[in-house]
């Protein structure tokens, strides 16, 4: 299998601390994968570099079968080219609907005078309804997004991403703040997108790591610590030292 | 459809119909000359000065730009159709006087004596080239647009890419209208120095018209432009678009991850506002009859920034209503004719008081009713923004606060 995003030799210093050390990372086409790590392990910043918001100091990013360098794209191109990110806290744009919401992230040609040329169709006001519905929304496409609970707005940002369609999809402790009912969905739903497409989660919460049943990734201090299923990583003695023994 | 979308559309356009029709019904040119031809001029320009709010309001309001260098791009293109004005104007005066020599003049006399005409003012005889096209009308219109935008657009192209935000870059915009005025004031960069341009009110090839028929015939044309870029900056915000641009107001790099290239989108929109700006700075000096350097000054532009908030940002009636009521309330009280007001102890006189007024019409409105006088319509079409117990809409400073989404 070959990978779709192949991270190698990444490090990243700021004002002297090196928050990525010499990483690597890669990971397959569809593939469930979740990451952890300590506080300050390198998690964000790996989301970080991986989306172009940091550009790292030596090292490469490569994208898809082509084996493109994402390091000269902005972090535009980068979300077109088909990474999406899925934030912490929800991030949707609360001034506007619901649909609204959607209709933005809905695949379509995003440069200014296309976009002035859009408009509406059948087509993708039926995918619209389909991708609410999907995240339980179906009702609520007129409200303002601002209007929704914290966890509509968290169902929200995933209806986005899907609208997005993402080949890769970067999760970031996508359990926080959720109900144990709440964690049930997102753990099915992770497994259910990682069968068409690549999906990272960040994720602090163990308990969470298990539900997902995939391999993960340990990252300390800005590199990789160990690599396997969880119980693999567990048993490592390195690991249970900096991280989950305490 | 569009329409039915936006009924406040229509709604603006019949207000603008009435008021035009009104006015023309009244002026001295061919009606009951209730209304004198400098207050119709005033009215002109009042409409010309809400298209450059309008403008404001777009990049303001909706796409969240704070620039306070807007009326840069008004002056720009007052001068380029000045420009014109003023050389084909000149041109008639001088080929009548050269008409009555014994020998008919050349092209070249002509020119040299349009020069001498214009420039002398300044120490000069000869016509820079900043004025290669001044004697042809469609080349400076091209201008009017081209120049402000152009300008824009490498503005921006460099602000924007370099990503300066916020309150950097109205400093910056600040910065360049400062500096493009500085550069007008100098007699040597081709635009007359500190004496600007002059005589704009006199149209060449229409000296048989009176004053009155002419101050007319810009207010249906400053109605008329008012009216086209009202409904064009309707449709530019209510589709995708102004989805994607309030979206960078509120939340510039959540935008980014989904794909949409910010920088392209405030580039697009401050260039086509400083279009717009251009289109009612070459509507409004004519009627002004004169254009200098001092109207590019800073403060012309936090003036327009003053309507926008007073008016109301981020609704394009707002920026309409804060213009028209701002600078009409402006030169009553600045014109005299506000009475003063005696306290026994002080006698208020507007003239120096109105801009104490001002700033404290402006703090006030900021601090208490953040959607400006358009809250008023708001209050009367029922419009209730959504609670959401004082938290902000998005992480940015410039994003809107509660109280000012719309409901």
């Amino acid at each position: 299998m070959t990978a779709l995003l192949e991270v190698s030799g990444v490090s990243k210093s700021f004002d002297g601390f090196k928050a990525i050390n010499n990483l690597s990372f890669s990971i397959g086409a569809r593939e469930l994968r979740a990451v952890i790590g300590p506080n300050g392990a390198g998690k964000t910043t790996f989301m970080d570099i991986v989306t172009g918001k940091t550009r790292p100091d030596q090292g490469q990013v490569l994208w898809g079968e082509k084996s493109q360098s994402l390091l000269k794209l902005s972090e535009a191109q980068i979300a077109r080219a088909g990474v999406g990110r899925k934030f912490q806290r929800p991030t949707v744009f609360e001034d506007q609907s619901v649909a609204g919401n959607l209709t933005m992230a809905l695949k379509a040609p995003r440069g200014p005078f296309r976009v002035l040329r859009w408009k509406p169709s059948e087509h993708s006001s039926q995918r619209i309804a389909e991708l609410a519905s999907e995240v339980g929304l179906g009702d609520q496409l007129a409200r303002k997004a601002g209007e929704l609970s914290h966890g509509q707005k968290q169902w929200l940002e995933i209806g986005m991403l899907l609208a997005q369609e993402p080949r890769l999809l970067l999760v970031d402790e996508p359990a926080a703040g959720m109900t144990l009912a709440e964690r049930e969905q997102t753990t099915t739903l992770l497994r259910r997108l990682a069968e068409t497409r690549a999906v990272v989660v960040v994720e602090h919460d163990m308990d969470f790591v298990r539900r997902l049943a995939c391999r993960v990734t340990v990252l300390h201090q800005g590199a990789v610590l160990a690599e396997g299923s969880l119980d693999h990583v567990s048993a490592n003695p390195e690991v249970i030292e900096v991280y989950l023994g305490r | 459809m569009f329409i039915r979308k936006n009924p406040s559309v229509l709604a603006f356009l019949a207000i603008l119909a009435i008021f035009t029709l009104t006015v023309t019904v009244m002026s001295e040119a061919g009606g009951t000359g209730a209304i004198p031809t400098s207050m119709v001029k005033t009215l002109g320009k009042t409409l010309c000065l809400a298209l450059a709010a309008l403008a404001m309001d777009l990049v303001w309001g909706y796409a969240g730009i704070l620039s306070l260098g807007h009326m840069a791009f008004f002056a720009l293109g007052g001068y380029m159709i000045g420009q014109w004005l003023m050389y084909a104007r000149t041109g008639e005066i001088v080929t009548a006087t050269l008409m009555n020599a014994q020998i008919p003049p050349t092209a070249t006399e002509i020119r040299d004596g349009i020069a001498g005409q214009i420039f002398g003012v300044v120490g000069s005889a000869e016509l820079p080239l900043t004025w290669a096209f001044a004697g042809s009308l469609p080349m400076q219109l091209l201008l009017v647009l081209a120049v402000p935008g152009i300008f824009a657009f490498l503005f921006g192209w460099l602000a924007f890419r370099s990503r300066v935000n916020g309150v950097y870059l109205s400093i910056l915009t600040q910065a360049m209208t400062l500096a493009l005025a500085l550069w007008l004031y100098q007699n040597d960069s081709g635009f007359r120095g500190n004496n600007g341009l002059s005589g704009l009110q006199n149209i060449p090839g229409l000296t048989h018209v009176s004053q009155a028929d002419i101050s007319v015939w810009f207010l249906w044309a400053s109605a008329a432009a008012l009216a086209l870029c009202y409904v064009l900056a309707a449709w530019l915000v209510s589709g995708k678009f102004g989805s994607v641009i309030r979206a960078i107001r509120d939340d510039e790099s959540r935008v980014r991850f989904l794909g949409y290239s910010v920088e392209a989108y405030k580039m697009t929109v401050f260039t086509l506002s400083a279009m717009i700006c251009a289109i009612a700075g070459a509507l409004y000096y004519p009627q002004a009859g004169i254009i200098n350097p001092a109207e590019l000054a800073p403060i012309a532009s936090i003036y327009l920034a003053v309507w926008v908030a007073i008016g109301g940002r981020g609704r394009l009636y707002g920026a309409v209503i804060g213009a028209v009521v701002v600078s009409l309330l402006s030169s009553w009280f600045t014109g005299g004719r506000a009475p003063d007001l005696n306290l026994g102890f002080y006698t208020v006189n507007w003239v120096d008081w109105w801009q104490v007024l001002l700033g404290l019409a402006f703090v006030c409105v900021t601090l208490f009713a953040p959607r400006g006088l358009s809250s008023i319509i708001d209050a009367l079409a029922g419009l209730r923004p959504p609670m959401r117990r004082g938290k902000d809409l998005g992480p940015d400073l410039g994003a809107l606060r509660e109280s000012e989404a719309e409901a």
